[in-house]
């Protein structure tokens, strides 16, 4: 076994044994004291447990149920099609979205009970471009540092880090605006790490960039991982990303998870010779998309648009 | 409960830091701050208005005598008027910016960083008085090239940058939860519109409080822009006078900005969902 299915393989052992089946969450005496007693009893605390997350907009179900949970130092992949509920998750794990009922755990703390703790110890990068064009790459950083509290002995050090890091270090004084979407991605990237977040929400990284700049932005994520051992959690369309990147991926479909396992895993319960767009045909037994709606299209055209 | 989990909780709950607080209010001011610094044009091309309001309607009403204005000239009556009403229609419209930033993504951001949601919005408050400081400092050239018979006394001119910063918070965070509620561009637009007459026209900024209708002097009582005005026009001007008393100004200023700022930090998060 290579080193790279070995460690597949050490992420998935830690990943499968769920700590909360879906059955005893969706009953309706389920409490939050027991949700507790279940993490108490958790061997090793995962970096993100889930918890029967439901979020509804009216009688829309968005996020239906949920449970999951992702082992510290994976890179946990969310696929599915528009309006299939990922963007709501996101924002719910990052604090953006209050949860109609269940709730989450991040890094040890409860998404409803701290969420500013939650939030100290999450980096998050948005499918839109959170990078402000009007600063330069220096002062989006400085602003960045100084919201997260890093003190300001340390502040100086940490951004010439993440520039040199990400190799940003030369456009450091330009506006952004004049960044190209690549290297934008990868300054977001760089202020989401300031502040050595355990784990890293990624809502569509690489959507519209070219084939090279989004190879730069994978390469910086998995030096991300080797460094600092960042847990992330990323929505994707791009199955190729999915395939590259994540240890296991979770295929979400109106609102529930429709499979959870490793990339090489769920290709081979598709057939021999499946590649992950088959698994995610299977799965959500798409093959035009037919959720989302012109919000989800225009975010991702505004975007695109921006990158380019 | 387990040793492991207990510490994993008990790290999750920090204790408040009022230095970190200050740190990051501030950190969000700054953020518009630089902005400014590197694309000044916004605030030259809302240096018009005041001009044209003093300049044509000041000197025409100058010449009337028609509006009582308590023995000084109509000139100098409605120049503290004229620096309230710059505050309050750059102010009043900068909620849509926090419409804007939240399409790019950047309101995401601050949201999921540490801040406290009152220290987002208390941020921008501050922020929108560097933008109200500058133009009042055009006001003042302005009205000192028109010979408006200003204070210059440190206390005076304290007292002036006291009045201005509180209206602009008062009116930029009135603005944003304007913002909060109707989420797009276009119709906070029309509400941006609907917000600055009402106020402007039901305030003692153009003509003093006696001239108006019972129902009106009512309405003008719970305008926050009437005490700004009335602390202006007596630290500003000399011989100004105040109707409330300095003192009842700034209380009704500060205690509208605190109303306020509670409402929006409540509505903040809003914007995103």
């Amino acid at each position: 076994m290579d080193a790279r299915r070995q460690q597949k393989f050490r992420l998935k052992s830690l990943l499968l044994p769920r700590t909360c089946p879906n059955a005893l969450l969706s009953h309706p005496t389920f409490h939050r004291s027991k949700l507790k007693q279940t993490v108490e009893n958790s061997v090793q605390p995962n970096a993100i447990e889930v918890l029967s997350l439901t979020r509804r907009f009216n009688s829309l179900v968005a996020v239906d149920h949920l449970t999951f949970s992702c082992a510290a130092g994976a890179t946990f992949g969310l696929l599915g099609p528009n309006g299939a509920g990922k963007s709501t998750l996101i924002k719910m794990l990052t604090t953006l979205l209050p949860p109609t009922s269940g709730t989450a755990h991040i890094a040890g703390c409860d998404l409803i009970e701290h969420p500013e703790a939650v939030r100290r110890k999450i980096g998050y990068i948005s499918q839109m471009l959170s990078a402000d064009g009007d600063l330069t790459g220096y002062e989006n950083l400085l602003i960045s540092a100084k919201l997260f509290g890093i003190p300001r002995s340390e502040r100086a050090r940490r951004i010439a880090q993440a520039l040199e890091f990400m190799e940003l270090s030369h456009v450091a004084g330009k506006l952004v605006r004049q960044y190209s979407g690549g290297m934008i991605r990868r300054l977001e990237i760089a202020q989401s790490m300031l502040h050595r977040p355990s784990v890293l929400f990624m809502d569509e990284p690489s959507v519209g960039l070219d084939p090279s700049a989004k190879r730069a932005v994978w390469d910086r994520i998995r030096d991300l991982r080797r460094e600092f051992g960042t847990t992330i959690l990323m929505t994707t369309h791009d199955m190729e990303e999915a395939d590259e990147l994540c240890d296991v991926v979770a295929v979400m479909h109106r609102g529930v998870l429709a499979a959870l396992d490793t990339p090489e895993a769920l290709k081979a319960k598709v057939g021999p010779e499946a590649t992950m767009d088959d698994v995610f045909i299977h799965f959500t037994g798409a093959t035009i998309s037919e959720g989302g709606d012109l919000r989800d299209v225009a975010r991702t055209r505004i975007t695109t648009q921006r990158l380019r | 409960m387990s040793h492991a989990l207990e510490s994993q909780l008990s790290a999750c709950a920090e204790p408040f830091s009022l230095r970190r607080y200050e740190r990051q209010t501030l950190a969000v001011a700054e953020a518009d701050v630089r902005k400014l610094v590197h694309d000044p044009v916004e605030l030259l091309t809302r240096m018009v208005q005041p001009v044209l309001w003093l300049l044509i309607f000041g000197q025409v009403f100058n010449r009337t005598r028609a509006i009582p204005t308590g023995g000084i000239s109509y000139l100098d009556f409605m120049s503290p008027g004229i620096l309230a009403q710059s505050v309050l229609f750059g102010a009043i419209f900068y909620g849509i910016s926090l419409i804007w930033e939240r399409d790019l993504g950047i309101v995401q951001k601050f949201l999921a960083s540490p801040a406290p949601r009152s220290a987002l919005v208390l941020g921008r408050a501050i922020s929108s008085t560097a933008r109200s400081l500058c133009q009042m400092a055009f006001v003042y050239a302005v009205a000192f090239l028109l010979h408006v018979h200003l204070r210059f006394g440190v206390v005076a001119l304290a007292g002036v940058v006291l009045a201005v910063m509180l209206g602009s918070a008062v009116f930029s965070t009135l603005s944003l939860i304007a913002a909060c509620l109707v989420k797009s561009r276009e119709r906070f637009m029309g509400i941006g519109q609907v917000m600055t007459m009402p106020l402007f026209f039901a305030s003692n900024a153009i003509y003093p409080l006696a001239l108006m209708p019972a129902w009106l002097r009512a309405l003008s009582k719970v305008n926050p822009l009437t005490y700004q005005v009335d602390a202006l026009r007596s630290l500003m001007v000399a011989g100004g006078g105040t109707t409330f008393g300095v003192g009842l100004d700034f209380l009704m200023l500060t205690v509208a900005l605190l109303i306020l700022l509670s409402v929006a930090t409540k509505l903040y998060p809003n914007i995103v969902t």
